[in-house]
């Protein structure tokens, strides 16, 4: 039985699609990232599930029980679904125990036994000893543990997360993605964790649900989605690289393609039953490589970004001068702005939908 | 905060809420207008017809307009020059003078009235102690059109400085900054960007203040009723205190026509608030300070001084007067007494009661209001915007008719026995108590949406995360945050109830006089030093009630009190 089912869900505000036919399970203690540009709806396919939107259309489950649905609506109060918000929702009034306590105090618990259980979770985020302090007096990332804490103590099944870092600073989001992986193993819960950061998701997630203009566009496991994107924009979403308009020449039983590509012919990955025809090609930088002058196709050097390790190199084909290609060097290639350089495709994908 | 969906159990909770706004609201202003123009059931516009050809109405209202423009016109004047000098220049001390700016507007209008009467009249303690007094025997100079309207304008030049001041503060500051890049000098850019920008709010305010004046009872009482001066205020208080409830459907007809009156201009100043849409772009300070220069210290020096001769003088001449054992007698050091606020405090059976039913009413509206607003304030939070504005149109009602029309349709709907219960409310204190839940449910109400509106919502979504029901979500996340403000505004009602007199005046019974009616009563008896003893103890009652309120409002969420928005 999958922890959270959404079936053909529709969500308006006005005239705006937020949510717009969007089906999805995920599936009992699985790590599901939504990942999407900010406006994309996946905040409010977070709200639906937690209770705080209504959908117009569709069947929202948690676990086998129907939550919203024609004529079914559960409050949030009653999901027993754990939030984390972006803004941390921890009540200023309330010190950091009280409002680890909040849920448990509303579960009828009292005396040792819920003084045990807070500390119990304070101990898990790193925080035991500053139950007393108020919210106020803490840190952003000490406060997200506070929020974690907070779920971990409801003992929710489902636990959901609204940008939990983006209010935090570049070097404190590795080290909370961490704590929320640690989350995860301690609470064995369901997560659905939304970002608009695509490093973000890729880097923890069992599974990533690409969203954009309320759809829902791809759902896969990381390395699936960042080799074979369906589309376009997923392509373009996730990860780096270029998507080059090219054609099929000739499809192969292995899930392979030959294509027409900055005037000579590349042999890529395809989906099984790949069309021949005009097509869109996902490029990453690691499927080009500098080859001799004889061989692969011509290109000139736009740019050159030294990124420690690693140089990417922006080049434009000579045929097709519109089109910025990247490839990532790891040293002493060195190439300058204006260099002719030539390029060969080592590795690429044909992507099924246009 | 956002429309959440809410369970079945909130609905109920939330009708009964909204039955509760209903019942207090709506349903006497219907039942006034009802009376007024269909009294038997049906449309009669019968006695409609015979009030507004009777030429005593005409002259009242022709009356009611004179005093409430002359007013407003002098509330203008005053309130907007405040504005204008604590906004852009540096004079000092800005705080203690808004303060004291303030005051006027609330300090009951009675209080103020008594106040003057006591300055300036022939039997003035103070000036006859100086030698200044007029001589005995000549009316006093207050008395009719001239002295109504100069205190309506000093009690309602704080509403236009407020707006004044909001629409100063709403000001862009680039449109000054570009003028000041152009080269124009402080008088030219007032005189050619601040002045021309801010006449939406100037005429707001000034609109504001002459609603205020229509409905104000307490200072024509005193001034225009003993010089036969009549305004329609006091033509429907007359008419009704001189010929019982036999006259209701035509007091209805009045009420109503006042009503129509000062919503009329509320209507206008909500047109013309909204026509000044300059929204607040990226705010960081207020608009310039420009310095006075030399000018500061005399300029501050005339604000003090006229607030000393507004404030300080009719105050000192009531405690003076206050103080001596009877009207007549010079305050020296050997007449001076304490024996008028012993005699109203504790020997005289009606001042006593009085002060006793003014607090009891005062406490118990405010404690009742807050704890039915905080509950009713979340439910709104979480509606459409048309249920929000419409429930806050419904609250407002009361408090924006005169407190007559109020309470005549207090009469008309709790004159006979309530049905069901059988309880006739009337001529008791209840119906008093029902009077000023009614007219000040606003001030409950209105600083605990502000504060609601203030709070993130994600707050209100954690707790119901954590399973907490409306209930616990009230008590224990939402009372608490807004509770500074929920209880600043319980005092604003109590200061305003404790103050009150307009509607129980028309609604008072032996036994049930408020501090109001007996100061009237006083007064109209001509116990001129018992009257001047029961206002001075209103006077402190209000100070330390706004000083308290001050004090609580470091806590409470912005624009909660009218003096500090």
């Amino acid at each position: 039985m999958a922890a959270v089912t959404l079936e053909r869900v529709e969500k308006r505000f006005g005239s705006i699609v937020a949510i717009d036919d969007v089906s999805l399970a995920v599936e009992e203690g699985e790590f599901l990232a939504v990942l999407g540009p900010s406006g994309c709806g996946k905040s409010t396919l977070l709200r639906l599930i937690a209770g705080f939107e209504r959908a117009e259309r569709g069947t929202i489950r948690i676990g086998d029980r129907v939550v919203g649905g024609p004529d079914v609506y559960i409050a949030p109060e009653d999901r027993h679904v754990g939030m984390v918000f972006q803004s941390y929702a921890l009540w200023p009034h309330m010190s950091v125990a009280e409002n680890i306590a909040y849920p448990l105090r509303v579960q009828k618990l009292a005396g040792r036994n819920l003084a045990q259980q807070v500390d119990a979770a304070l101990e898990a985020v790193g925080l035991a000893g500053l139950g007393q302090r108020r919210p106020a007096a803490l840190s952003g990332g000490q406060r997200q543990r506070v929020a974690l804490a907070r779920c971990l103590a409801m003992k929710a099944k489902l636990v959901l997360l609204d940008e939990p870092l983006a209010n935090l600073d570049v070097h404190l989001r590795a080290r909370m993605l961490a704590e929320i992986a640690a989350f995860r193993t301690l609470s064995k819960a369901t997560l659905v964790y939304v970002t608009h950061d695509q490093a973000e998701a890729l880097g923890v997630a069992d599974r990533v649900a690409v969203m954009a203009d309320g759809r829902l566009r791809q759902v896969a496991a990381p390395p699936a989605l960042y080799r074979t994107p369906r589309d376009g924009i997923v392509s373009r979403f996730v990860g780096p690289g270029t998507v080059a308009r090219g054609e099929v020449t000739q499809t192969y039983a292995n899930g392979h393609a030959k294509v027409a590509l900055f005037g000579r012919e590349w042999q890529v990955r395809s989906a099984p039953g790949q069309r021949e025809g005009a097509v869109e090609i996902c490029i990453r930088p690691e499927d080009l490589a500098i080859v001799g002058p004889d061989g692969g196709f011509e290109a000139s050097v736009a740019r050159v970004l030294y990124q420690g390790g690693r140089t990417v190199v922006e080049a434009a084909p000579a045929c097709d001068p519109a089109t910025t290609l990247s490839l990532s060097l790891t040293s002493g290639e060195a190439c300058a702005p204006g260099a002719k350089v030539h390029l060969a495709l080592v590795d690429g994908w044909v992507i099924p939908e246009t | 905060m956002p429309g959440i969906p809410v369970r079945r159990s909130e609905r109920a909770t939330f009708a009964a809420l909204l039955g509760i706004v209903a019942l207090l609201a709506l349903v006497p202003i219907a039942r006034l207008a009802q009376e007024a123009l269909a009294p038997h059931g049906r449309l009669d516009l019968g006695v409609f017809g015979s009030v507004i050809e009777s030429p005593a109405v005409w002259r009242a209202a022709g009356n009611t307009l004179t005093v409430s423009i002359g007013g407003a016109a002098l509330a203008i004047v005053l309130g907007a020059g405040f504005a204008l000098l604590v906004s852009l220049t540096d004079v000092r001390a800005k705080k203690p003078l808004v303060f004291c700016f303030m005051m006027p507007l609330l300090i009951a209008p009675q209080v103020t009235a008594l106040a003057w009467i006591n300055l300036l009249g022939p039997n003035s303690t103070l000036l006859r102690a100086l030698g200044l007094a007029p001589a005995a025997g000549t009316t006093h100079p207050l008395y009719g059109p001239g002295g109504i309207a100069l205190l309506l304008g000093i009690e309602q030049a704080p509403v236009v400085f407020l707006a004044v001041r909001a629409g100063l503060r709403s000001l862009p500051r680039d449109l000054v900054e570009a003028a000041q890049a152009s080269g124009a000098g402080p008088w030219r850019i007032v005189r050619t960007i601040v002045l021309p920008l801010s006449g939406p709010s100037v005429a707001a305010g000034g609109m504001l203040a002459f609603v205020g004046s229509i409905g104000n009872f307490g200072i024509p009482a005193f001034l225009g009723i003993p010089a036969g001066f009549t305004v329609l205020v006091t033509l429907i208080y007359q008419r009704l205190a001189g010929f019982g409830t036999s006259v209701l459907s035509e007091v209805a007809t009045l009420s109503l026509l006042l009503a129509l009156i000062a919503l009329g201009g509320l209507a206008l100043n909500n047109w013309l608030a909204r026509r000044h849409d300059v929204r607040v772009t990226a705010w960081s300070s207020a608009t310039p300070q420009w310095p006075l220069g030399r000018l500061r210290a005399l300029v501050e020096g005339g604000c003090w001084a006229a607030l000393f001769v507004v404030l300080v003088l009719p105050f000192a001449a009531l405690l003076a007067t206050a103080l001596v054992p009877a009207i007549g007698v010079s305050l020296t050091p050997s007449t001076a007494t304490f024996a008028n606020f012993h005699f109203v405090l504790f020997d005289y059976a009606a001042t006593r009661r009085a002060f006793v039913n003014s607090a009891s009413l005062a406490a118990s509206a405010a404690v009742m209001l807050v704890i039915v607003s905080v509950p009713l304030g979340y439910s709104l939070a979480g509606r459409r915007a048309s249920i929000r504005q419409g429930v806050a149109f419904v609250a407002e009602l009361p408090y924006a008719v005169p407190g007559v029309v109020l309470a005549i349709a207090m009469i008309l709907c709790l004159l006979r026995p309530l049905p069901l219960l059988g309880l006739s409310l009337y001529s008791t204190i209840w119906i008093i108590l029902v009077a000023y839940l009614s007219r000040f449910m606003l001030l409950a109400l209105r600083p605990v949406t502000n504060a609601l509106r203030q709070i993130d919502p994600s707050l209100d979504e954690a707790a119901r995360m954590s399973g907490a029901r409306f209930a616990r979500r009230v008590a224990t996340v939402i009372m608490p945050m807004v509770a500074p403000s929920a209880v600043a505004g319980g005092m604003l009602v109590f200061l305003m109830a404790f103050n009150e007199l307009t509607v129980s005046a028309l609604l008072w019974s032996s036994g049930s006089e408020t501090v109001g009616v007996v100061l009237f009563s006083l007064e109209q008896a001509g116990d001129g030093v018992s009257a001047a003893a029961v206002a001075v103890i209103a006077v402190i009652v209000t100070l330390a009630m706004m000083l308290l309120t001050n004090a609580l409002a470091s806590r409470a969420a912005r624009g909660v009190l009218p003096w500090q928005p």
